[in-house]
């Protein structure tokens, strides 16, 4: 700590090019901790002890491919099922195609899947009776101030009614209110009677069929094995399914729209790239250009050692606080950005383990940059240096 | 000062501080080689005040160097206060500078970022000193080439004879016995040379420390107790002021 001051001092000898250097470094690691965030949601996604409980059957073509409604109670008699819910995609528009919700036609029993998302008594009942009855998550209730009791009309982008209009109309009878991090998504959702859709829908366009089905198993010990027996009933048939465990399908069906921890690591490993080289070039100047007071020290008895060292512990502090200022700022930002999407993105806040993983990557960064030219430094020939060879 | 046939009983009775036998040194210029120094032999006294004159090449700042432990000799030996430093490898040397050795160059060789104090500083945070006795001892060193007032200052807010009398006082600040001076004058202006070199003057002859200066200029020569001349790697005259 007592070379401190020079390490210090030596880092703020050029400050303007110092001040340039830690402005990349931050926004390098503000776009690491914004990205690490995304890839944390992503991979979180169906992480829960309710979702363990969770299987979700379907097509083993693709996730687009639709199942015969039939096939749930053969589902339902499976040894270790204990319900047995389905759904469909509907999407969905209100006023302007820009403004997308994410609309499921589901079977009247789905909510109970999901005891982690509290929808009111009352409200349960009146989605029971009413056909054109939605449940809205409480975060898009808010978005467009919606409120129970009122009338809306959604348009579907996919799917357009027997009179050939897309445009539906629902009654909201209710609010999602998720209570786990691991469901916010159903914050931001509509739930609609499947049977509505199955009805509504133009001839040809669903016959009946279900997107997908969701299982609570009574033993989450046993979930593999009824998953495989759940297979097991549509082997051999125009519609095998395939089933898996909650968390397991939801990292799948986003695998099938795009590889987050690919896209994420190849944007980072780009950035820490470039880093790597503008940081190395700044290091290498700065201590090029204090050659000669590298050789004072070295004359006043400082070993190589402690040459290289300060040279090492100054090219480190300099990305950590970078990293660290970055990190701070997407710590301060996420939130935000979650709140400004309205909840559309739930962003997890900047945890221990990103701190963590952002601490050793500033670290790993400090040391490969500063590696060249402190060993230059602590390979430097007093004599050389002041004869300015 | 005694050159290469003064008696060993000599040597006991002067103190000999530096002795210097057989001593060559030899540059790698790609494929040449360059002898710098031919077979020196020289005992400096403790206490002594030195000057080593020559024209350019002639191996003074090679021999100053050397004696400073900041080289290595091809050839020959270098003892200090009995200790054989070309034996020791590079780290055991820069340990016995830290200690045995201050030193003042043309240059000042100052770190611009730090205060005079903190310059000042620098060799005692090789020590074991607390922070505070570092800077007091510092304040003292400052005191004693009488810049006490500019510690906070930044070299730049220095004019070259005060940069050269704190590069003076970071070279006694760890209380060396040996004080090697190459050209502290050279940069200077001839009352701020006089102001420095009475300055080494006073440290020699108030404080004890022996000192070897490198110099073109004779004037600055006339405050060392003897001269040298080198010429061509060799020495060539002795001359006492």
């Amino acid at each position: 700590m007592k070379y401190f001051h020079l390490i210090w001092a030596a880092l703020f000898r050029r400050k303007t090019r110092t001040f340039l250097t830690l402005v990349s470094i931050t926004a390098a690691f503000l776009l690491f901790g914004m990205l690490d965030a995304v890839r944390i949601s992503f991979d979180q996604a169906g992480k829960s002890a309710n979702g363990a409980q969770r299987l979700q059957t379907g097509s083993k073509l693709s996730f687009i491919q639709p199942l015969p409604q039939g096939l749930g109670e053969k589902i339902a008699i499976v040894p270790g099922v204990k319900s047995v819910a389905y759904a469909n995609w509907f999407g969905g528009a209100y006023q302007d195609p820009h403004n997308q919700v994410f609309t499921f036609a589901v079977s009247d029993n789905y909510i109970d899947q999901f005891p982690e998302v509290q929808v009111g008594d009352d409200a349960r009942k009146a989605f029971t009776n009413t056909r054109t009855g939605i449940l809205v998550g409480e975060n898009l209730l808010q978005k467009y101030h919606w409120k129970v009791g009122q009338q809306i009309p959604l348009q579907s982008n996919i799917f357009p009614q027997q009179n050939g209009s897309k445009n539906w109309t629902f009654d909201i009878v209710g609010v999602l209110h998720p209570t786990d991090q691991s469901v916010a998504f159903y914050g931001q959702i509509i739930l609609m009677h499947w049977k509505y859709f199955d009805d509504g829908v133009m001839k040809g366009y669903n016959n009946g069929q279900v997107g997908w089905y969701v299982i609570r198993v009574k033993d989450v010990s046993q979930a593999d094995q009824v998953a495989k027996a759940i297979d097991a009933v549509s082997a051999n048939s125009d519609h095998e399914t395939r089933t898996q465990t909650e968390a397991a399908a939801t990292a799948s069906w986003m695998k099938q729209m795009a590889d987050i921890g690919l896209i994420v690591g190849s944007i980072m490993g780009a950035v820490f790239f470039t880093l790597l080289l503008l940081t190395g070039n700044t290091m290498m100047q700065a201590v090029r250009e204090r050659t000669s007071e590298l050789a004072v020290m070295k004359t006043l008895g400082f070993s190589d050692q402690s040459v290289l060292a300060t040279v090492l512990a100054e090219s480190v502090l300099m990305v950590l606080i970078g990293g660290l200022v970055g990190i701070g700022i997407a710590a301060v930002l996420i939130p935000l950005v979650s709140a400004s999407t309205g909840g559309m993105l739930n962003l997890p806040t900047v945890g221990a383990d990103s701190w963590a993983l952002g601490i050793g990557l500033m670290l790993a960064i400090g040391l490969v940059v500063g590696a060249i030219p402190a060993w230059q430094a602590m390979r430097l020939n007093i004599v050389d240096a002041f004869a300015g060879r | 000062m005694r050159d290469q046939n003064s008696s060993n009983q000599e040597d006991v009775a002067m103190g000999t501080l530096i002795e210097i036998r057989d001593l060559s040194k030899v540059y790698e210029r790609g494929r040449q080689k360059v002898e710098v120094l031919h077979h020196i032999n020289l005992d400096i006294a403790e206490g002594d005040f030195l000057a080593l004159m020559g024209p350019s090449g002639s191996g003074k700042t090679t021999l100053l160097n050397l004696v400073g432990g900041l080289d290595t000799p091809t050839g020959g030996s270098i003892s200090v206060a009995g200790q054989r430093i070309d034996q020791l490898s590079a780290g055991s040397l820069a340990r016995w500078r830290a200690s045995n050795v201050g030193f003042v160059f043309q240059f000042y060789n100052l770190m611009p970022t730090l205060s005079a104090q903190k310059n000042v500083e620098l060799p005692l945070l090789l020590t074991k000193l607390s922070a505070a006795q570092r800077r007091k001892n510092a304040a003292i060193a400052l005191q004693l080439v009488g810049l006490a007032e500019r510690a906070s200052h930044k070299p730049t807010e220095l004019s070259g004879g005060q940069q050269q009398r704190v590069a003076i006082a970071r070279a006694i600040v760890s209380d060396p016995a040996l004080l090697v001076c190459d050209e502290p004058t050279g940069d200077l202006d001839r009352h701020s040379a006089e102001e420095v070199l009475g300055l080494l003057r006073q440290l020699n002859r108030e404080h004890g420390k022996t000192i070897v200066m490198v110099t073109h200029d004779p004037k600055a020569a006339e405050y060392a107790d003897h001269t040298l001349h080198l010429d061509k790697g060799t020495l060539v005259e002795q001359a006492t002021a």
